[in-house]
């Protein structure tokens, strides 16, 4: 029940937001929904073991990891806002509230059902409340860039649907009952037809991989979050690729316990360093923050299939970087939003100077900038070491050099912009738009990155269990 | 015997419908083909395992509403407030396209044997109707210009996905049908919203005009 409750909560505010009236006070309802979104979700995950409802609704651990980061980050989304939605009225947030509030819906029923089925129709759910939200700016840009996010993902995941078809029908084809729950296709694994089982995972990958963005699936992606407000962009870079990657974990379950894992294994090592080669050269020479961003994300998408494709500890550290990549983006994405309507554009150079025009966000952009690129003492540094350190112990040698050697390039290719934005002199035409930082937009970012700062410095005992529960489920020895 | 001898003529009926829908010229016409196509589908599991209790007809009733009337007329709606010409542009030619699909249904028929399961009910002609109308679908999405016909074409792939899961109906749950049912149909409804939108602001529903994001 409690599963459903926290589906109820995110349909009841979406029905709130289409019957409130003043936009002024619409935007209200997302931090409360956030708020009880949050407390199930922390009851879901660390409360007593719930049984399934009605068969098919059930979280397995990694599912906990995931439905952590998609409610927490949020939370803090919902917060800023109240603040960003401020400068924002004149035009109406009906539409957008709504579809915030509907996309947090699919995306909790994504991580809180067992049924491949039942995932399938709730990622499509995902894309459809994500395509309004990409057009709010009502501009030439954003159509484009919404049409080919709804195409390119549409098309995606009916090769999802196709894929979770021909799971099914490996069972049927050995004259088993063909089935789509996952615990089920698990005890079935052993005896399920090879070909039809690996011809699934090869159309799952591309279906789930394409709505995760990875390379060469990623093209819908820097358009999108370029396009997208930065709070959308936020949302979608942090939750719902980590929903998606959540969909390739379970899959890659059913085809270890196949004993496919090794053959599973060497597709996700390739996709991981292609989208991270990708995000490399699409990075160098990027002058919008926003794209630049798209492509962080690309490359984060991959070290996480490298992660579950290396297996061990890397995998532990995969598992963890979903949180310290999602919250990360948060930060970026926020504050990128902040630096966005200050300048009133996204690229360099009528971006320049961003910690003069904005101290806090500026700042924040620059922590998060230091973050996502792994540098200590912020998570994702522990996580990516993490996964270099599996990659080793498993002898993955190649891996891990060009790994090390792909997150040192992007370093220097992101680094570039970035700096480029936050240092210098603001423009003349910067000084005098109207937005300022203020207690909404920016108390949510500090507080995400405070929480990527704490799980730099050490992992708290609850944290690290659910982490546990995740690393045994998908069979890691400790 | 006789169900099975309807059942195949109904996908052969299907794999026609694919070939006229490469062929064919007019939008107007291949929203129809994509709707009639939806219907027989719709109608088969009916037809293929005879009456199954009252869920499973209210989601025959469902789908043939849905498929046969409101997303046709959705898709008619919007063609018809659009002020372009209603001609089909194609990137590969009517003939081309429609050789290409013959040769693939041909190559799925022929390797039917392989690709079914042994003694399945349904038979050997599901598998091949299902990959010829994946094929199809996936050919209009790509050798077409217009955006209403990427529409169809993901229409088409949607029902050759349906034609393979004919095969699974035990492992779909009725719910699951018509959750994607109604994906299916909110997905072909925002698209002729986009659809308005993008007339409106570009004049015109080449989807050549959606190229100013690039690096």
């Amino acid at each position: 029940m409690i599963y459903l409750a926290a589906i109820f909560v995110c349909l009841v505010g979406g029905a709130a937001a289409l019957v409130t009236r003043s936009d002024k006070s619409r935007p209200l309802i997302l931090p409360v929904v956030g708020a009880v979104h949050f407390a199930l979700a922390i009851n879901i995950i660390w409360g007593s073991p719930v049984a399934p409802s009605y068969g098919i609704l059930h979280i397995d651990p990694p599912g906990k990891i995931v439905l952590l980061v998609v409610s927490l980050l949020f939370l803090a989304i919902s917060f800023y806002a109240v603040g960003y939605l401020r400068y924002r009225l004149s035009r109406s947030n009906r539409v957008l509230c709504f579809c915030m509030l509907m996309l947090l819906g699919a995306m909790t029923l994504v991580i809180c059902t067992d049924h491949l089925g039942v995932m399938w129709i709730a990622m499509e759910a995902t894309t459809l409340s994500s395509a309004p939200l990409v057009y709010f700016n009502r501009t030439r840009l954003s159509l484009e860039a919404t049409w080919k996010f709804l195409l390119i993902c549409s098309v995606g995941i009916a090769m999802a649907l196709l894929g979770s078809f021909l799971i099914a029908y490996s069972a049927l084809i050995r004259g088993l009952t063909p089935s789509m729950s996952i615990p089920s296709l698990i005890q079935q694994a052993p005896h399920l037809d090879i070909v039809w089982l690996r011809a699934g995972f090869v159309f799952l990958l591309v279906g789930y991989g394409t709505k995760m963005g990875l390379a060469p699936m990623h093209t819908w992606k820097p358009d999108t979050y370029g396009e997208a407000p930065g709070m959308v962009g936020a949302f979608m870079s942090g939750g719902l690729t980590s929903c998606a990657f959540l969909l390739l974990i379970r899959v890659q379950r059913i085809l270890a316990a196949g004993g496919q894992g090794p053959w599973t294994r060497h597709l996700l090592i390739f996709m991981g360093l292609l989208s991270m080669l990708f995000a490399a050269v699409f990075m160098l020479g990027q002058r919008d923050i926003k794209r630049l961003l798209a492509y962080s994300s690309v490359e984060h998408m991959g070290i996480l299939a490298l992660g579950l494709g290396i297996g061990g500890i890397a995998l532990i550290g995969a598992l963890l970087h979903v949180i310290n990549n999602g919250l990360t983006k948060g930060v970026l994405f926020l504050s990128a939003g902040n630096i966005h309507r200050a300048y009133e554009s996204k690229s360099i150079p009528e971006v320049s100077g961003a910690i003069r025009r904005l101290p806090v966000s500026g700042t924040l952009f620059l922590l998060g900038f230091i973050a996502i690129t792994g540098s200590p003492p912020f998570g994702p540094f522990v996580s990516e070491f993490m996964i270099l350190n599996g990659s080793i112990a498993r002898g993955h040698y190649f891996a891990a050099v060009a790994f090390l050697l792909l997150l040192f390039i992007i370093f220097l290719g992101m680094g570039r912009t970035v700096l480029t934005a936050v240092h210098g002199r603001p423009s003349v035409a910067a000084r005098h738009t109207p937005y300022q930082d203020n207690i909404w937009t920016a108390a949510p970012i500090v507080a995400t990155l405070l929480l990527v700062l704490i799980i730099g410095l050490f992992i708290p005992a609850p944290l690290a269990n659910v982490l546990q529960q995740a690393g045994t489920y998908m069979g890691v020895k400790p | 015997m006789i169900s099975m001898y309807i059942l195949n003529a109904v996908l052969v009926l299907v794999i026609l419908l694919n070939m006229y829908a490469l062929g064919a010229g007019r939008m107007s016409s291949l929203v129809r083909t994509a709707a009639m196509q939806g219907v027989l589908l719709a109608l088969l599991p009916e037809i293929a395992l005879g009456s199954r209790g009252l869920m499973p007809f209210a989601v025959t009733a469902i789908t043939l509403g849905v498929k046969g009337m409101l997303i046709p007329w959705l898709l008619l709606r919007a063609l018809r407030n659009t002020n372009v010409k209603k001609e089909v542009e194609p990137l590969i030619g009517f003939m081309p396209s429609i050789l290409l699909g013959a040769l693939v249904t041909g190559t799925a028929l022929t390797l039917s044997g392989i690709l079914s399961a042994p003694r399945h009910p349904l038979g050997l002609m599901v598998m091949p109707t299902a990959i010829s109308t994946l094929f199809t679908g996936f050919l209009l999405l790509t050798a077409r210009v217009k955006a209403v016909t990427q529409a169809i074409g993901f229409l088409i792939l949607e029902n050759g996905i349906y034609v393979f899961g004919l095969l699974l109906l035990a492992a779909v749950p009725a719910l699951v049908e018509l959750g994607i049912l109604l994906d299916v149909f909110v997905g072909i409804f925002v698209i002729s919203i986009i659809l308005h939108h993008i007339n409106r602001t570009f004049d015109s529903m080449d989807t050549r005009s959606l190229a100013a994001l690039k690096e």
